[in-house]
């Protein structure tokens, strides 16, 4: 009770200084620490899938692209930081802030006391999936459309920061190509780290069927390897305009959209899957979509193209 | 024989929690980036050892034990990578060799 107290505390403070403090470099430092504290309190609330989320995706992964986006900013920060909005302007801000604010307060507030859940009929029903985890018979089954919207958005978010690239370069590979340096310590430990990075998050995928795990958190492990065997010059990223890449890219929502599609003429409705094969091909769908989504958040930190094409 | 390793766990988890309060407390008082950095490498390596050691007297399973383990030899590799990394950014690219 008292470390919960404390852990919300921490949290509370830790946001506040995050959205306070002016220098764009400690905000991304006080962001990164929030989510790894919001997912010590995910694990506190018995949500362990949620916590390894959090924790790779939301503090992980988006870390990772704020202090790229910070290390952007940070030739024209003391020009944007100097600017004050105009008072109307402030204003307007501190009542949308204060609205939000007295919004969510009053709907935390206002919850019945029991609150409506759905728990029941998943626990009720789980057996159909053929999975033992409840999250990923959620996420696989019962909202497997939800997901598929999830992996599009994520498509169309690596489409839209492509489309940054200027026109000469369209084509070539993202992000710079970093030197390798064969003596170095980011050299040695990527050497080390990659091929058990890979089996961890080969692990964490399987897993996903009986035990907290799944498609999404694999795959950050395997995007976190490749981000590191880039950084340390051992791989470039590849061209955008290559066809493996792209065909690597939109395999998972293929087949997620083939299954689903052929559950009209097999099970009845739109991703439905036949009774006794839904574990099949929910594994069908998975392997793929691990692989995709890996892929695209790897590129996503990456960033547009920046190397000439070849 | 619970009651035996139930001590040594309490024992080692207490040494490991020391090491992290020395750690942090290093970190907060010490004056430069290169100490503070030194004060942070035994919370991490010494502080997570010992109190993955009085986890391993709590299970019975040889597979989570290995995983416990796994754990504190990843955290060593990833700690001491990042250490060197930053003590270079701090020295402004400079080796970190001492020359005598």
């Amino acid at each position: 009770m008292a470390f919960d107290a404390v852990l919300a505390a921490l949290v509370l403070g830790v946001a506040i200084w995050t959205v306070a403090v002016r220098d764009t470099f400690a905000a991304v430092v006080g962001f990164v620490t929030f989510g790894l504290l919001v997912a010590l309190i995910w694990v506190r609330l018995a949500a362990p899938d949620v916590a390894l989320t959090e924790a790779a995706l939301g503090s992980g992964l988006t870390g990772g692209l704020l202090v790229a986006a910070s290390a952007r900013l940070a030739r024209t920060e003391a020009e944007a930081t100097s600017e004050l909005p105009g008072a109307v302007l402030q204003i307007a801000a501190a009542i949308v802030s204060v609205w939000v604010s007295a919004g969510l307060i009053a709907l935390v507030l206002l919850l019945p006391e029991a609150a409506p859940t759905l728990a029941p009929n998943v626990a009720a029903n789980i057996a159909a999936t053929g999975l033992q985890n409840p999250v990923t018979a959620v996420l696989m089954a019962f909202r497997a459309i939800d997901t598929l919207l999830e992996v599009a958005v994520l498509l169309l978010a690596l489409v839209g920061m492509w489309s940054l690239a200027p026109d000469h370069l369209w084509g070539g590979a993202p992000g710079r190509r970093e030197p390798s340096d064969p003596d170095g310590v980011l050299t040695f430990v990527a050497q080390l780290l990659v091929p058990v990075g890979i089996l961890v998050a080969i692990h964490i995928f399987w897993v996903g069927s009986v035990a907290p795990g799944g498609e999404f958190q694999g795959a950050t492990i395997l995007a976190a390897m490749w981000i590191l065997a880039t950084m340390a010059g051992l791989a470039n990223t590849p061209p955008v305009m290559r066809r493996s890449l792209r065909l690597l890219l939109v395999a998972g929502s293929a087949v997620f959209f083939t299954i689903g599609f052929a559950g009209f003429v097999i099970a009845g409705a739109f991703l439905a899957y036949p009774a006794n094969y839904a574990k099949l091909l929910i594994l069908i769908i998975e392997i793929p979509l691990t692989l995709s989504i890996a892929a695209t958040l790897a590129l996503l930190v990456a960033g547009p193209p920046e190397q000439e094409p070849e | 024989m619970s009651l035996v390793l139930n001590a040594l766990t309490f024992l080692a988890v207490a040494a490991g929690g020391f090491f992290f309060l020395a750690g942090t407390v290093g970190l907060l008082r010490f004056p430069d980036a290169l100490s503070r950095l030194h004060a942070l490498t035994k919370a991490d390596n010494l502080g997570l050892g010992l109190i993955v050691l009085g986890l391993l007297f709590q299970t019975g399973d040889p597979f989570a034990a290995l995983k416990l383990v796994a754990v504190w030899l990843l955290t060593l590799l990833a700690g001491g990578t990042v250490t060197q990394l930053i003590a270079r950014a701090a020295l402004g690219g400079r080796s970190t060799r001492v020359t005598t």
